[in-house]
Formats: structure tokens, sequence, C-alpha cells
């Protein structure tokens, strides 16, 4: 699967037509880098409510088995911010990147 | 089994007889009555097709992509302003590799508004990567047809094609014409069976994402090698089709090209009033000959330039004007094609027949009196010219 989407395929390699040949590859596009501003936890203010996790449009608020907010996945964040706006306790704010 | 039929109603029968997945088409004249016979056959119940009445051509487009997406074999005709309303899918069409398979009446494009017959629509989709085959007749439009399902098809090529042949001179007028029995149109199609389509429930796949810049390249080298292909397999679905019907096609027709001074390169209709000068000429002795091109996509450059080596003079003719201030598009790629392999040959430009305008012999000889001229005294003067219009 990740060889026909590898940035570094070749044109005789690549699927025709530009189709996704194989379902469920989101995760392999890094959309991080197209984040202008990233949300940053503040632990001590988190309450586990789990209020954040649905509202993020990418799936990068990464989560434990037991449902706890660990922090975020900067691999596929785009700094969108519903999340900061989401959460009932300031836990989470936007910062600009660096 | 002999018939008699106009263009566009054989066209139908060549659809009822290859009886695809889906057909989804707006009405446009010239090329109306060919989704208009077609309905009938579905009303009668003589094909198995969903037929989808759309509410415009870029709908129609739309839907056979979707159709062929999933996996179906699609179908449509269109026209003119029709086939400029599917602009956006055509390449859609293309560049996801589908070969839907369009029947393009050629007609003239607005403005000012004509229903008449030019070249102005199909020339004007030359670059959007669909194969384009030509027909000089109501065979030729008929067997085009069922060649261009398998052309499409040919895991090597995954494109789609357009059969375009001329508005009411071949889409209206009756002629014989020789049918294939149902059976054997079945058979030589066979069956759609891509690798991947959508209703493949065992391996899914999405069609028609985001390509950013790291992947798109690659995507249009791929599909421009897919047309490279093509000019190999067009030769081969050639060769089978002789071999069942004993009409043999290639990338365009040599008439009277044996020994010939001065020819003309046209293509659709034209080409039988241009064959009934060159008969005559030759009769008086003049060595007259004609190409009529039947590829235009993928362009048979190197064929061409060795079809034009012997000449001493040629004229390209182009029903459709290009805009470019330098000569029609026909004209174009066949000076292309003889740069640096026929270097030195005179060539000309003539538009003609804009609109729908009448060509007759008279105005085919015209244009072998100017080559016997340029032959002659060795002078090209105007490359640039038009035939038959009012001075």
């Amino acid at each position: 699967m990740s060889k026909i989407v590898a940035n570094d395929v070749k044109w005789r390699d690549i699927s025709p037509g530009g189709i996704i040949c194989d379902a469920g590859n989101a995760a392999l596009f890094k959309t991080g880098d197209w984040r202008s501003i990233r949300p940053r936890w503040i632990e001590e203010k988190c309450k586990q409510c789990s209020l954040c996790y649905p509202t993020c449009p990418d799936s990068s608020i990464i989560m434990t088995e037991e449902a706890l907010m660990r922090g975020f996945d900067y691999d596929h964040c785009k700094g969108c911010g519903v999340c900061a706006k989401a959460c009932p306790f300031g836990a989470i704010e936007m910062e600009e990147e660096a | 089994m002999r018939e008699r039929l106009s263009g566009n109603e054989a066209v139908a029968i060549a659809m009822r007889q290859i009886d695809p997945d889906v057909v989804a088409a707006f009405p446009i004249t010239p090329s109306t009555e060919v989704p208009q016979y077609f309905a009938s056959f579905v009303a009668n119940g003589a094909v198995n097709t969903e037929f989808v009445a759309v509410e415009s051509e870029h709908s129609a487009m739309s839907a056979c992509i979707g159709a062929q997406a999933a996996g179906g074999r699609t179908m449509t005709a269109t026209s003119s302003a029709g086939l400029a309303l599917m602009w956006e899918m055509l390449y859609i069409a293309a560049s996801s590799r589908l070969p839907i398979t369009l029947a393009a009446v050629n007609r003239a494009l607005s403005g000012p508004i004509n229903i008449n017959n030019d070249h102005s629509d199909t020339m004007g989709a030359r670059d959007s990567g669909w194969i384009q085959i030509y027909g000089e007749s109501n065979q030729e439009a008929y067997d085009n047809f069922i060649q261009a399902v398998c052309i499409g098809e040919h895991p090597a090529v995954q494109l789609p094609v357009m059969d375009c042949y001329d508005g009411f001179i071949t889409s209206h007028a009756v002629e014989n014409i020789e049918l294939l029995e149902d059976e054997e149109v079945k058979a030589f199609v066979g069956d759609y069976t891509p690798e991947y389509y959508l209703n493949n429930k065992a391996h899914p796949i999405a069609v028609g994402p985001l390509d950013l810049p790291v992947h798109y390249f690659e995507h249009k080298r791929l599909q421009a090698e897919a047309m490279r292909n093509a000019k190999r397999v067009i030769l081969e679905v050639a060769a089978d089709f002789e071999k069942l019907t004993g009409r043999k096609y290639g990338f365009f027709e040599e008439y009277k090209m044996e020994g010939a001074e001065t020819a003309i390169v046209v293509l659709n209709s034209t080409a039988g009033t241009a064959k009934t000068v060159v008969d005559k000429l030759r009769e008086q002795g003049v060595k007259a000959g004609l190409i009529k091109l039947r590829v235009f996509r993928p362009f048979p450059a190197e064929e061409i330039a060795a079809a034009l080596a012997g000449v001493k003079a040629v004229a390209i003719l182009d029903k459709a004007d290009g805009f470019n201030a330098a000569g029609g598009p026909v004209f174009t790629d066949v000076t292309s094609a003889m740069y640096g392999r026929v270097d030195g040959v005179p060539a000309i430009s003539y538009i003609y027949g804009l609109g729908g305008r009448d060509v007759r012999a008279g105005d085919i000889e015209k244009v072998y009196s100017r080559l016997a001229e340029i032959v002659k005294t060795g002078k090209i003067g105007e490359v640039y010219n038009y035939l038959g219009v009012r001075e």
C-alpha cells in the first residue's frame, strides 16, 4: 500500500488515474505542516471530560485505552482550534507556531 | 447484414449490439438521434442498459464518469456546445482513466450560433486526453464506434474515446452499410473487466482524490504513456476487426499516394469529395494523392511524416480555425510531425467549410492547382489560407 503513495514513487509504479487503491490510508498523509497555530495541553487544568476528542476533525487527540487525554498527534493536527473552543476548562490554548 | 442507415442510426445500433451498462445523454443537434434511437431500444427491452436522462451535458459526462468508475461500460453522444459544456468533465474522464465511449457528431461551436458541420468542437477537445477517431462515412462511424470500446478498455490504454463524424453529412444522410450480427459485436467487444472499480466490495478504492505536487506529475506522465500505448492497441484492434469484417483500418488511409507529387491531408466526409477529385486528376495524368487522417489523438507523427516523404507539396485542410494566426490545428500537427523527418516539403494550410459551408469538388481542385503551381514555381506564397470564403 505505502509504495504507490510514497513521496518518491516513480511514474511507472504510481496508481492509474490517481485512484487510491487501498482504502483507509489517510494516516500516511502528514497534514501537520499545514498548521500555523498549535494547541497546547495544560494538563493541570484538564478534568479528563473527553469533550475535545469527538470535536477533532483529524482524529489528532491522543487518547489512552482508558479514554484519558494525553496530548496531540502533531503529525496530523492542522491547528484548526476547535478543541480549544470546545474545552470548558481552558485546558487547551492555541499558540503561534515557532 | 446489409442495411441502409443514417450515421446516427448506425451508431445507435452499434450501441444496442454492445448493450452497455449505462448511457447518460442530453439531446443536442445533430447528435440527438443517437440517444433518441437508443432510448427506444431501452423502452422496447432490446438492451439491459440503464438510460439516464440528465439535465445537461456536464451532468451527462459526470454520470458517465460515476458509472464507469463504478465498473460499468458507459456511453454517450453529443455535439458542439454540448461537448463544450462537458469540457471540465472530459479531462476528469481521461485523467481518471475511464474508457467511456462518446459519439461526437461534429458541429460548429457558437458563436455566432450555428447548427451545421465543422470540426471546431472536437478540435477544441484535442488536448483533453481523449482518443479521437474520425470517420468518412456511416460505415466508418459504425466500425470506429465498435473498435473504440476495445481500444479504450485495453489494460495498456484505459482512456476514453471519441468517435467523430460529420453532423448532417454523415449523421443524417442515409447510405448503404454492412452491419455485423449482434453476437459478433458482443464477442468482439467482450466484457468490461477493469482491475479497479468502486463496486468491488472485496477491494475498496477511492476515485478522484486531491493530488498534490508530490504525485500529480507522475500521474500525468502515466496518462501520457497510455496515449502512447494507444497507438499500438489501435492497430491491434484494427487487425482483429479486419479479420472479422474484411474492412481495413489504420492511423490514416492513403488514397492513390503511390508516386503522388501533390497531396491533401483531410479528415471526415470531405475525404469522399477529395477522392473523386484525385480520381479525375489521375485520369488527366496529374500525380495527385490523398491522406485521410483517421486517428488524430494519439497523433501518428512518424507515420504521417513517412507517408508524405515522397511528395513535392502538401496542403493540410482544417474544418476548424485555430485562431493562432499561423494555421489550422491539423496543419500545425502535421507540419510539426514533418519537422526533422521530411524537411523541405512545402506545406500550406487551408481552412474550409466553417459552419457547414458546402465544400465542392471544384474547391478541392483549386487546392490541387495551387499545389501544382508551388511545385512548378518553387514559390510557396501564403501559408495560411481560406477555401470557399467570399473574398
